[in-house]
C-alpha cells in the first residue's frame, strides 16, 4: 500500500472539491435559471470533459501549462517553477476535468426548483443572499452532496489526465491511480490488488450514498 | 379603445386611495391597465386566461417590470418608470398568495410563516406566527410540512405567510383555483370573514366572474391586457360599459337596437328592436335615431304564466318559440327563438316548478316580458366588437 500516493490523492480530491464547488454552484444556478444566447454553448462546454479522451484534455492542458504559453509563463515568472508536472498544475487539471461532475447534478437540482419559490421568498422580504442560504441551498442540497461525492470520487480515480500533466513524481503528482498502474507494471500484484480494492470500495460507497440520498429525498417531497 | 388613464390624475396620487396602479406597455404582453384600491377594499381583476391579470399582480409585487407605469401604495412610490424608480419585491410591502401557493417544502408550517418576518426581532416571530396560524384556523398543524397538508390547509399557510410581513397590500393570485368545490366555498367564506379585520387594500385575481362578484367590492374587467370596466359587482353585471364587457361577464342577451325617442315626462326611452318597440329607463345621452347595443340580464326576463295571466304582461311583451330547455338541477335554462328568427335568441333561467306548472317543452310558443328597469343601453363601439 502506497500511503504517500493515497494521501496525495485525498489532498488533491479535497482541494479540487473546495475550489470547484463554489464556482459550480454559481454556474449551475446561472445555467438553470437564466436564459441567454450562449446557454447551449456553455452547457456543451461543461459536458465536454465527459466525452473528451483524457489524453486530448491532457495534451491541451500541457500546451497551456508550457512556459511559452501566457498562463504557464506567468506562473513560471511568479513562482519560478513550471506548472506542468507540479501539484498545482495537477490541481488545475483536476478542477477542469471535474466540471461536469460538479455542475450537472446541481444544475438539475436548481432546475427542479419552481421559480415561484424564489419569488415567494423575495416577496416574504428575504434578500437574494437570504433566499440562497435559507431556500435555494436547503432545497438543492442533494444536488450539492451529489456534486461533492462525484467530484471527490472521480478525482481519486482519474488516471489519464493525471498521467499526461502530472507524470509520476512521488509526493507531488503520483496519485493512487498512478501508483496502481506503477505496481502492475512492476508485477507487484499484491499491492496493486490492495489499492484497487480500496478505490473500488470508496467509489462504491460514494455512488451508493448519492443514490440512497436522492431516493430518500424524492420519497419525502413527492 | 376605452381610455382609462383619465381616471388617474395627479390629485389622486396622494389622496384617499391606498393602492394605485397604472401600467402600460406594448410587448411582450400588451398592457393598458389603471385601477385603484382603497384601504380595506377588495378589488377583483377578472378576465379570461391570457388577459394579463397575473402579470398585473406581478407588476405590483415587483416581479415584473412594465415598460411604463406607476405603482403607489400608502403614498409610497414602488414603481415610477418616468423617474426610473423600481423597488425590488423585498422593499415593497406586499403579501402575495401564489396560485400554486409556493410554500417552502423543507420548512414547517410555522417556519413558512416566521421566515416572512424579517422585519421584527427573532424572539417575537414565533408568538406572532402562532397567532396568524390561529387566525387562518390552522392551530395544531404548526409542525407539519406542506406535503403533509391538504390543498385548503396549504392555501391557509400561504395566506398566513402573506400576512406575516404586515403588508401594505395583499395580492391573491387565483387562490381558490386548486382546491375542490367544497373547500373553495369554505375558504371563500373564511376570506370574507377575515376581510373585516384587514386594513390593507386587497387585490384578487380570478378568471371566475361569479367568485369575483361574490367576494369583491369592485370588479375590474381585463381583456387582452386592458382594463375595460371597473365598478361594483351589480354595475359590472347589470350595467356593463359596452358589448365586450357584457360578454366578458357572461351576459348572453346582448343585442343591437335603435333609439326611437325620449319621453322625459314618462321617464322612458323607446327602443326599436326587431319589430318591437321596447320601453327602457330614460337615457337621453343617446341621440334619437342612433344605433345602440343593449343588454338584458336574465333575471329581468319574466315568463307570462299560461295558467294565471297578470298585469305585468303589458311591460315589453316579446313572443317566441322555445328552442332549448336544459334542466340544470332545480332550474331550467331556456333558449327562446324570437319571432322564429334563427339568429336572435333570449336566454334565461326558470325554476323547475314554474316549468312543470306551465308544462313547458321545447317548440312551445311562449311570451315573456322584458323589464324596462333591467334593459341597459350601451354605446356602440365597433373596435370592441368581435
Amino acid at each position: 500500500m502506497d500511503w504517500q500516493a493515497f494521501s496525495l490523492s485525498l489532498k488533491l480530491a479535497a482541494w479540487t472539491t473546495v475550489i470547484l464547488i463554489p464556482i459550480a454552484i454559481i454556474t449551475a444556478r446561472l445555467i438553470a435559471w437564466r436564459r441567454f444566447a450562449a446557454k447551449g454553448f456553455i452547457e456543451a462546454l461543461v459536458a465536454l470533459p465527459l466525452v473528451l479522451p483524457p489524453t486530448v484534455l491532457g495534451y491541451y492542458l500541457l500546451t497551456v501549462f508550457s512556459r511559452h504559453s501566457p498562463l504557464g509563463g506567468a506562473y513560471h515568472s511568479l513562482f519560478n517553477q513550471p506548472l506542468a508536472f507540479s501539484f498545482e498544475g495537477l490541481l488545475l487539471a483536476s478542477v477542469i476535468f471535474n466540471i461536469p461532475f460538479a455542475i450537472q447534478p446541481m444544475q438539475r437540482a436548481f432546475e427542479a426548483m419552481p421559480g415561484e419559490l424564489r419569488e415567494a421568498a423575495w416577496c416574504s422580504g428575504l434578500s437574494h443572499w437570504q433566499t440562497f442560504a435559507r431556500i435555494e441551498l436547503p432545497l438543492a442540497w442533494t444536488g450539492v452532496l451529489t456534486a461533492v461525492l462525484l467530484t471527490f470520487a472521480h478525482t481519486l480515480g482519474e488516471f489519464g489526465v493525471v498521467l499526461m500533466v502530472g507524470g509520476n513524481i512521488p509526493g507531488e503528482t503520483k496519485t493512487i491511480a498512478i501508483a496502481i498502474y506503477d505496481r502492475v507494471q512492476a508485477f507487484d500484484d499484491a499491492r496493486a490488488a490492495t489499492m484497487s480494492a480500496l478505490l473500488l470500495l470508496f467509489s462504491f460507497v460514494a455512488i451508493g450514498v448519492v443514490y440512497f440520498v436522492n431516493d430518500r429525498y424524492k420519497q419525502r417531497f413527492h | 379603445m376605452i381610455d382609462t388613464s383619465s381616471a388617474f390624475t395627479n390629485r389622486d396620487m396622494n389622496g384617499k386611495y391606498d393602492l394605485r396602479v397604472h401600467l402600460e406597455q406594448a410587448a411582450p404582453i400588451p398592457l393598458k391597465v389603471s385601477f385603484d384600491c382603497h384601504r380595506g377594499e377588495l378589488v377583483a381583476l377578472v378576465g379570461p386566461s391570457g388577459s394579463g391579470k397575473s402579470t398585473v399582480l406581478r407588476c405590483i409585487a415587483g416581479l415584473n417590470t412594465p415598460r411604463d407605469g406607476q405603482v403607489v401604495c400608502n403614498g409610497v412610490e414602488w414603481l415610477n418608470t418616468d423617474r426610473g424608480l423600481n423597488e425590488p419585491p423585498q422593499k415593497r410591502a406586499v403579501g402575495i398568495v401564489f396560485q400554486s401557493y409556493a410554500l417552502f417544502p423543507h420548512l414547517s408550517a410555522l417556519e413558512n410563516v416566521t421566515v416572512a418576518m424579517q422585519h421584527i426581532s427573532a424572539d417575537q416571530r414565533k408568538s406572532r406566527a402562532l397567532q396568524l396560524l390561529r387566525t387562518v384556523n390552522l392551530e395544531g398543524l404548526e409542525q407539519r410540512r406542506s406535503h403533509q397538508l391538504s390543498g385548503g390547509q396549504q392555501q391557509r399557510i400561504a395566506l398566513a405567510r402573506a400576512l406575516a410581513r404586515e403588508p401594505s397590500a395583499l395580492l391573491l393570485d387565483e387562490p381558490f383555483s386548486s382546491v375542490d368545490q367544497t373547500t373553495r366555498r369554505k375558504l371563500q367564506r373564511e376570506l370574507a370573514g377575515l376581510r373585516g379585520r384587514m386594513a390593507h387594500p386587497i387585490i384578487l385575481v380570478t378568471h371566475d366572474v361569479e367568485e369575483a362578484c361574490l367576494l369583491a367590492d369592485r370588479v375590474c374587467i381585463l381583456h387582452r391586457g386592458q382594463s375595460l370596466d371597473i365598478g361594483s359587482p351589480a354595475k359590472i353585471l347589470n350595467s356593463p360599459r359596452h358589448k365586450l364587457a357584457a360578454r366578458l361577464v357572461g351576459q348572453m342577451n346582448v343585442f343591437e337596437g335603435r333609439i326611437i325617442e325620449h319621453q322625459a315626462q314618462r321617464n322612458v326611452t323607446l327602443l326599436r328592436w326587431l319589430d318591437y318597440e321596447l320601453e327602457t329607463r330614460h337615457c337621453p345621452r343617446f341621440a334619437a335615431g342612433s344605433t345602440v347595443d343593449w343588454v338584458i340580464p336574465p333575471q329581468n326576463i319574466l315568463l307570462h304564466q299560461r295558467v294565471r295571466p297578470s298585469r305585468g304582461e303589458r311591460e315589453n311583451p316579446v313572443h317566441g318559440t322555445i328552442d332549448e330547455l336544459v334542466v340544470l338541477g332545480e332550474v331550467a335554462s331556456v333558449t327562446l327563438l324570437i319571432d322564429n328568427r334563427s339568429d336572435t335568441t333570449l336566454t334565461f333561467n326558470l325554476p323547475m316548478h314554474v316549468v312543470q306548472r306551465n308544462r313547458l317543452e321545447a317548440q312551445d310558443q311562449i311570451s315573456v316580458s322584458l323589464r324596462a328597469e333591467g334593459i341597459h343601453l350601451m354605446p356602440r363601439n365597433e373596435e370592441d366588437g368581435e
